[in-house]
């Protein structure tokens, strides 16, 4: 379970999380929506423990993510940024081997392996396992990237925008990949996303965050309101039932 | 087509890697070796002793320079900076500077010179933290902006050394003058056997921590994410680059461009960025370079030439080479 409780962050005079308390079952996709800088980032990030939050907790299964030793965290959380640069040269094999680390502490036994392997074949990484990330088109390095943080399986996933730069069937699989996850392995899969339709057709729960704030938390099914998804984006959309999933229309 | 498995692929990187560590480490010994037997005349076994003894220096300050140009870069996340462009070493050689100006060279001789080493080393670790924290701490980190700054620092520490150097008076002069210039011809020997222990413990204390660099050189939130922690291993290799470049200056003196040639070269001969790889690659490289470079210097063109001066004409070219290139990414 993820809690999060009353986390405040600021930067200069900008309150971009303003007192932001939730909580997260165990096992499931929760998908986080809001207009850019909302602050869905940067929650993520907090509960992700690569930003120190100004005031508050966020525990994870009970542990505090501010104290707990990196190295234990590691093996039960592992978070994806929206942005990630590596300055120094890395082909797509060593990347998604770097994600067995907290296992491995960097000496790959035969499961790690087969586990790079395996991820590599999923996201359809063969063809270029070799060849160094700079080399790669932006949606292809986005699935190497992902293919990373999964290899590091843990119980607890927070991606920010995992579906950046992928063509529609790469998205497709990717969604379908999580959501299996979350199923068969009961792991808690947290993810920000753009499109509401796939955070619809793919999530159990739903998010809204506006302006630093949680707006609205629950079943997918209950969020997916026109009225509910015209306060958090400031647009006119329409939610229809098309093959038992509701699809919001906000495109002309 | 058959499918490539990582066991495979990691395989013969490995094989690679220990192919070019094998070949860097035939050419280091035989440098030393032609250095030590190449025209030998006279009385050979005192010859021999002076050469070996120059050698060691040369290996001692080679692999201080190497280690500590590796990890900074790792830690800094860039390929460009080195402790020596950043100025730490002018920054030892003011300290020195300005031991000897306020407590004098016969406070400075009657003091036991490790204790005295000690100190120094301790104001280099505190120094170096204080300047990495101020300009790596911040979010933004423009690479031209740092450059500059190393350049003003190491400028700034060379002119107030020399400043102070003036205001010394010429009894002691010559005792800092017997510091400062030293040069592989005439290392100390207690100072060269401590400085071998240092530098041993110190790069077998960063062996431990190769693994966990390597992931640190992703970056930051790269390292967060895969439970390395940061700060820790950060302020550790600090001070580890904040003994080895007092050890290596304390020897011979600034060598400014010798850990970015070095450090450059060895990775791309490696093709990885493994710290298990790199770092001996470029601790080889730095006792050819510089064993290799006596020895052309002293036996082919006859020259009494400081090798550093060669070195950093070298090193500054590639230096500037590399800034270029930057540019243009
Ligand atoms: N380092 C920073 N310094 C100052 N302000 C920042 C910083 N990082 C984020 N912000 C501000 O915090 C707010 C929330 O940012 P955040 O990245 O969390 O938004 P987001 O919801 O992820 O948006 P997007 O959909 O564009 O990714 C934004 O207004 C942003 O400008
Ligand atoms: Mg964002």
């Amino acid at each position: 379970m993820i809690e999060v409780r009353n986390v405040t962050k600021t930067y200069g005079s900008t309150k971009v999380l303003d007192d932001v308390s939730l909580t997260i079952a165990p096992g499931g996709v929760t998908s986080i929506i809001g207009a850019n800088g909302a602050g869905k980032s940067t929650l993520l990030s907090i509960i992700g423990r690569l930003l120190p939050a100004d005031s508050g907790r966020v525990t994870v299964d009970g542990l505090d993510v501010a104290t707990t030793p990196g190295a234990t965290l590691a093996k039960r959380l592992a978070v994806l940024r929206q942005e990630n640069h590596t300055s120094i040269r890395l082909s797509v094999r060593e990347l998604v081997a770097f994600g067995r680390f907290p296992h491995s502490r960097g000496r790959l036994n035969a499961t790690d392996l087969a586990a790079v392997d395996e991820a590599i074949a999923y996201f359809e990484l063969e063809e270029f396992a070799d060849r160094q990330l700079d080399q790669l088109s932006g949606g292809q390095r986005q699935r190497a990237h992902v293919a990373a943080v999964l290899c590091q399986d843990t119980d607890y996933v927070l991606l920010d925008e995992p579906l950046n730069n992928l063509d529609m069937r790469h998205s497709v699989q990717m969604m379908r990949r999580l959501r299996r996850m979350a199923r068969d392995f009961a792991k808690t899969v947290v993810l920000v996303v753009h499109d509401i339709n796939f955070a619809s057709c793919h999530s159990d729960e739903v998010i809204a965050m506006r302006d630093g704030g949680v707006v609205a938390q629950g079943p997918t099914a209950e969020l997916m309101t026109p009225e509910l998804l015209s306060t958090v984006f400031d647009l006119d959309i329409a939610v229809h039932d098309i093959g038992g999933n509701r699809i919001g229309v906000y495109y002309s | 087509m058959s499918r490539v498995t990582s066991a495979e692929t990691f395989a013969r990187a490995r094989r690679r890697e220990h192919r070019v560590l094998a070949l860097l480490a035939l050419a280091a010994v035989a440098v030393v070796v032609a250095f030590c037997v190449i025209a030998l005349r006279g009385n050979w076994e005192y010859a021999l002793t002076i050469r070996a003894r120059k050698v060691a220096a040369m290996v001692v300050v080679g692999c201080a320079v190497a280690v500590s140009s590796v990890l900074f870069q790792t830690v800094t996340n860039n390929r460009v900076l080195t402790p020596g462009i950043m100025g730490f070493d002018s920054l030892f050689v003011l300290v020195q500077t300005l031991v000897v100006y306020f407590f004098g060279a016969l406070a400075l001789s009657s003091a036991d010179p490790r204790l005295l080493f000690a100190g120094q080393v301790v104001f280099m670790v505190v120094f170096a933290g204080a300047l990495y924290r101020w300009l790596f701490g911040r979010r933004s980190r423009d690479l031209y902006v740092l450059v500059l700054v190393g350049v003003v620092c190491g400028t700034l520490f060379s002119s107030l050394s020399s400043l102070a150097a003036r205001l010394i008076n010429p009894n002691d002069f010559v005792v800092l003058q017997d510091t400062l210039f030293a040069s592989f011809n005439s290392v100390d020997q207690d100072l060269l056997v401590v400085s071998a222990v240092l530098v041993a413990v110190v790069s077998l204390w960063m062996g431990r921590l190769f693994r966990r660099l390597d992931v640190l050189a992703l970056g930051r939130e790269h390292a967060l994410n895969l439970g390395v922690d940061h700060r820790s291993v950060v302020n550790q290799v600090l001070v580890a680059v904040a003994v080895l470049v007092s050890v290596a200056t304390a020897l011979v003196g600034p060598i400014t461009f010798l850990g970015l040639l070095v450090a450059n070269v060895a990775r791309q001969l490696a093709g990885v960025s493994r710290h298990r790889v790199v770092v001996p690659a470029s601790a080889l490289l730095a006792v050819v370079a510089l064993v290799g470079g006596q020895l052309v210097l002293e036996r082919v063109f006859s020259l009494d030439t400081a090798l550093s001066v060669i070195i950093n004409f070298v090193g500054g070219i590639y230096f500037i080479a590399l800034l270029i290139r930057e540019a243009k990414r």
